[in-house]
C-alpha cells in the first residue's frame, strides 16, 4: 500500500508545525438544538444543502421510527436512552482553529503507546464525520491529503467522497443504491440512522476497475452528548474491486454515548469488498461507567453472480456492542466471509455476529469468530445462516471459539441454522477455552510479565482472523489487543 | 558465595489441607558446577524445581533461597527469568498460534528489557536462532510452528534446549530432559547441554537415568526422598544408584 504509507509519511512530516500549539483548545461547535423532532430532521438536511428527495426520504425514516421499538434481544443490559437528550447535529464553527490537540491526551497517550500517534493515523482517513469531520479536513487541508487521495482514485474512475457531498454531485447513483441493503424500515437503529444521518462515507468503483489504493476512514466521536450516526454506502460494479478500512475512537467521558451507523455494501457481477474494521470505540472506565453504545446495521449484499464480500472485524472498544455484519449472498456463485475478533473486558458487553443468508444457487460462506472475554465482561457470539429454498449447493463452514481469561467473564455462542434446500451443507464447529494457568506460569518462565504473556497467547488464539487485515492494520490490531487486555490479570 | 544457596526449604501445596512436599532440603551450587539431583517418583523433584522458578501453586513454609545472594522467594516469575533462573520442563506447554520464532524473541526482549538492555535486531536474531538450531537438529518448519504444538515428545526437549541456548540463562533447571528422548537425540540434547556449560553458568539436572549422566557428566549427585536430600556424592554415586536402586533410602526414611 504505497500510497498510504506516502501519507503516513507526509502527515509525520508535517505534524511538527501543525501541532506545536498549545494543547486543550475549546471548540465552537454549532449544534442542532437538543432532541429529536421534524424541525431537527429538517435543521440536519438543511446544513447539508440537500435536495428536497433526500429530506423526504430522512422524513419518512423518522416517520416511520416513532412506531417502532427499541429491541431487547440481545444479550446486553444498559439504561434506557432519552433520545430527546441527545444533539443530533454538531460540526465545528471555524474549522481552523480546531487541532488534534483537543483529543483527550489520554487517548493520545494511548496511541502513543500503541505506536500509532493519532496525527498519524489521520493519514488514513479519506474523510471522517459528524464532530470531528472538519477536524480531519484541517489535517488534510494543510497537507492536501485529500487532493492526493482524490487525484489518484479519480484517475482510475473510483469515486470517494462524504456521502453528504454524493448526494448532491451523483444524485443517481445514490438514490438507487442507498437503503436498497438495509432498508429503511430494517430496524429501530438503522431507521433512526436513516432519519438523522450526518456524514460517511461514499464509495463507487466502476466497471473492472481495481481500486488501486486501500480506501479509509476514521471515526470519532468528538462532541459531549452527541450522537453519532454515521452512514456509509459502497458498490462495486461489475468486476471491480475495493478493500476498506474503517478505524474509530472516541474520547472518554463519563456519560455514555450513542453511536449508531449503517453500512450498505453492493457487490454486482464478479466484483469483490473487503471491508475491514478495528474498532476502538471508548469502552466506559472499570466500574462500567462511560462508554459508547455501538449499535450498528452493517450488511453486504452480494447482488450480482460470482461476487463476494468479505468483512474482517477487530472489535476492542464500546460499553456495549450490537453489531451483525452480515452477507445477502443472491448472485449465484456469491461467495460471503466474517473474520471477527471480539475483544471484551472491564465491563463491556459485546453481542456480535454475522448473517448468511443463502439465496442464489452454489453460494458459499464462511465465518471464523474469536471472542474473547476478560474481567467481567460478557461476550456473546450470535449467528445465523440460512439457505432458501432455491439455495441449491449452499455451503456454510463455521468456527467460533471463545477464550476465557480470569473467571469472572462470560463467553455465549448462539448460532441460529435454518435450510430450506436439502442439498446445503452447512458445518459448524466452537471450542470455549481458558488460558491456563500452566500457559501462563510457561511464559512468564521465559520472561513475559503477565500482560505480556496473556497478549501474546490472545494473539495467537486469534492468528486466523489477524492473517485477514491488510498487513498495516494487523499490526495495529496486535498491539491494540495487548492495550485492551491490560488489567485483565494478575 | 554460592549462586544458588536453598536453606532448610519446606514447601507445601498451596491451600489449606495442602499437603508437605519439601521437608527441610538445603543445597548449595556454585558456578561452573552440574548437579545432578536422582529420587524415586513423587519424592518433590519437581516440586522443587517448580519452586526456584516461582509457580503459584505452591507455599514456602520455612527456609530459603537466595540467587547471587538476593532472595530469590520474593522475586516475581518473570523477573526470576531475567535474572537466570530457566526451567526446562518436563512437560513443556504448549503455545497454539504463537509461532516458536515469536516467542523466542518475545522472551529474549523481554529478558533483556528487565535488564535494561537494547531489544535484538531482527538480523542479529535470526542469525542467533538459525545456529543454535541447527545444532539441535530443529528445522525451520519446527520454528514455524506453535510453541510445542504437534511436537514429538523428543521434540519439544529439544525445543527446551534451544529456548535455554538462546536466553543464556545462569542457573538451568533441567526436569527429565532425557525422558521420551530417543538414543540420537540423547547425544544431541546432552551436546547442547554441553556447549552451555561454562564457568559462571551452573546447572541442576534432574533425572532418573544415569545413562543422561554419561553424557552430560556432573560434579556432583544427590538423592532425594520425600522432600529431603538424603545423600550426596560425585558422579559415581549414580552408577551405585542405578546397581542399587533407592529401596535403601526409603527405608532409612521411613
Ligand atoms: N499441584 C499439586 N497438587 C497436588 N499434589 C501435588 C502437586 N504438585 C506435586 N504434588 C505431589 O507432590 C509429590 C511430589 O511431586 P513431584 O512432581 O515434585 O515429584 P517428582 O519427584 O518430580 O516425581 P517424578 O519422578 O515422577 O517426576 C507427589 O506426590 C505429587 O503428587
Ligand atoms: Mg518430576
Amino acid at each position: 500500500m504505497p500510497a498510504v504509507q506516502e501519507t503516513v509519511d507526509q502527515v509525520r512530516s508535517l505534524d511538527v508545525d501543525q501541532y506545536k500549539y498549545g494543547f486543550f483548545t475549546e471548540i465552537e461547535t454549532e449544534k442542532a438544538p437538543k432532541g429529536l423532532s421534524e424541525d431537527t430532521v429538517r435543521f440536519i438536511s438543511a446544513k447539508k444543502n440537500e435536495p428536497e428527495w433526500m429530506l423526504e426520504w430522512r422524513l419518512e425514516a423518522f416517520r416511520r421510527w416513532l412506531t417502532m421499538r427499541e429491541p431487547d434481544w440481545a444479550r446486553v443490559s444498559y439504561p434506557p436512552i432519552d433520545y430527546q437528550d441527545l444533539y443530533y447535529y454538531s460540526a465545528p464553527k471555524r474549522p481552523s482553529e480546531l487541532s488534534i490537540d483537543d483529543i483527550d491526551p489520554e487517548i493520545l497517550a494511548t496511541y502513543e503507546k500503541l505506536g500509532i500517534p493519532l496525527r498519524e493515523r489521520d493519514a488514513l482517513l479519506g474523510i471522517a464525520s459528524g464532530g470531528t469531520k472538519v477536524a480531519v479536513d484541517a489535517v488534510f487541508d494543510s497537507v492536501s491529503v485529500a487532493t492526493t487521495f482524490k487525484e489518484e482514485l479519480s484517475k482510475a474512475g473510483v469515486i470517494f467522497m462524504p456521502i453528504s457531498e454524493a448526494v448532491r454531485e451523483y444524485p443517481e447513483l445514490v438514490k438507487k443504491y442507498l437503503g436498497s441493503v438495509v432498508p429503511v424500515t430494517d430496524n429501530y437503529f438503522a431507521t433512526l440512522n436513516s432519519a438523522v444521518f450526518s456524514d460517511g462515507s461514499f464509495v463507487y468503483v466502476p466497471k473492472g476497475v481495481r481500486c488501486p489504493m486501500e480506501l479509509s476512514t476514521y471515526f470519532r466521536i468528538n462532541e459531549r452528548n452527541t450522537g453519532q450516526f454515521e452512514r456509509t454506502l459502497i458498490i462495486a460494479d461489475e468486476g471491480a474491486y475495493v478493500s476498506y478500512l474503517e478505524g474509530c475512537t472516541a474520547p472518554m467521558r463519563d456519560e455514555n454515548q450513542l453511536h449508531a451507523a449503517v453500512v450498505e455494501l453492493v457487490a454486482l457481477d464478479d466484483a469483490e469488498i473487503k471491508y475491514s474494521t478495528v474498532q476502538n470505540w471508548y469502552p466506559g472506565d472499570k466500574d462500567g461507567k462511560g462508554g459508547i453504545f455501538n449499535f450498528v446495521t452493517k450488511r453486504g449484499d452480494c447482488r450480482g453472480d460470482r461476487s463476494k464480500i468479505s468483512w474482517t472485524q477487530v472489535e476492542t472498544g464500546s460499553a456495549i456492542t450490537w453489531k451483525y455484519p452480515s452477507c445477502i449472498l443472491r448472485g449465484d456463485n456469491s461467495q460471503g466471509e466474517f473474520y471477527s475478533i471480539a475483544i471484551s473486558n472491564g465491563r463491556q458487553q459485546v453481542d456480535s455476529g454475522t448473517k448468511m443468508i443463502h439465496l442464489g444457487k452454489n453460494t458459499s460462506s464462511r465465518i471464523i469468530s474469536k471472542g474473547i472475554a476478560a474481567g467481567y465482561s460478557d461476550n456473546t457470539y450470535r449467528g445465523l445462516v440460512t439457505a432458501h429454498r432455491k439455495a441449491t449447493g449452499a455451503r456454510n463452514f463455521t468456527n467460533c471459539d471463545s477464550l476465557l481469561i480470569g473467571d469472572k467473564c462470560g463467553a455465549h455462542t448462539v448460532p441460529y441454522i435454518e435450510s430450506k434446500n436439502s442439498s446445503a451443507q452447512f458445518e459448524h464447529e466452537a471450542t470455549t477455552s481458558k488460558i491456563s494457568d500452566d500457559q501462563l506460569f510457561y511464559c512468564r518462565q521465559r520472561g513475559l510479565d503477565p500482560e505480556e504473556a496473556t497478549a501474546l497467547i490472545v494473539n495467537g488464539f486469534v492468528k486466523d482472523v489477524l492473517q485477514q487485515l491488510p498487513m498495516e492494520f494487523a499490526v495495529e490490531a496486535q498491539k491494540l489487543i495487548a492495550v485492551s487486555l491490560e488489567g485483565s490479570v494478575g | 558465595m554460592a549462586l544458588l544457596d536453598i536453606d532448610n526449604l519446606h514447601a507445601k501445596i498451596d491451600g489449606e489441607h495442602g499437603k508437605e512436599i519439601l521437608k527441610g532440603l538445603s543445597l548449595k551450587v556454585n558456578p561452573g558446577e552440574v548437579h545432578a539431583i536422582m529420587g524415586p517418583n513423587g519424592s518433590g523433584k519437581s516440586t522443587l524445581s517448580y519452586i526456584l522458578a516461582g509457580k503459584e501453586d505452591y507455599e514456602v513454609t520455612d527456609g530459603t533461597v537466595t540467587l547471587d545472594g538476593e532472595d530469590l522467594l520474593e522475586m516475581e516469575i518473570d523477573e526470576r527469568a531475567a535474572k537466570g533462573v530457566f526451567l526446562a520442563f518436563q512437560y513443556p506447554v504448549e503455545v497454539p498460534g504463537v509461532a516458536t520464532m515469536t516467542f523466542l524473541r518475545a522472551s529474549l526482549n523481554a529478558q533483556r528489557k528487565k535488564r535494561g538492555e537494547a531489544e535484538v535486531s531482527t538480523p542479529d536474531f535470526l542469525r542467533l536462532v538459525k545456529d543454535k538450531a541447527a545444532h539441535l537438529g530443529i528445522n525451520q518448519d519446527m520454528l514455524r510452528r506453535g510453541v510445542n504444538v504437534g511436537f514429538s515428545g523428543g521434540e519439544k526437549k529439544r525445543a527446551e534446549i534451544l529456548q535455554m541456548a538462546i536466553l543464556e540463562p545462569k542457573l538451568c533447571v533441567l526436569d527429565e530432559t532425557d525422558s521420551g528422548l530417543d538414543i540420537d537425540a540423547l547425544k544431541v540434547v546432552s551436546e547442547g547441554v554441553n556447549a552451555l556449560r561454562s564457568p559462571d553458568r551452573a546447572m541442576i539436572v534432574i533425572t532418573h537415568y544415569q545413562r543422561l549422566l554419561n553424557h552430560i557428566v556432573p560434579d556432583f549427585v544427590h538423592v532425594m526422598n520425600k522432600g529431603r536430600i538424603v545423600r550426596s556424592g560425585g558422579k559415581e554415586l549414580a552408577l551405585e544408584l542405578e546397581a542399587n536402586g533407592y529401596a535403601e533410602y526409603q527405608q532409612d526414611a521411613a
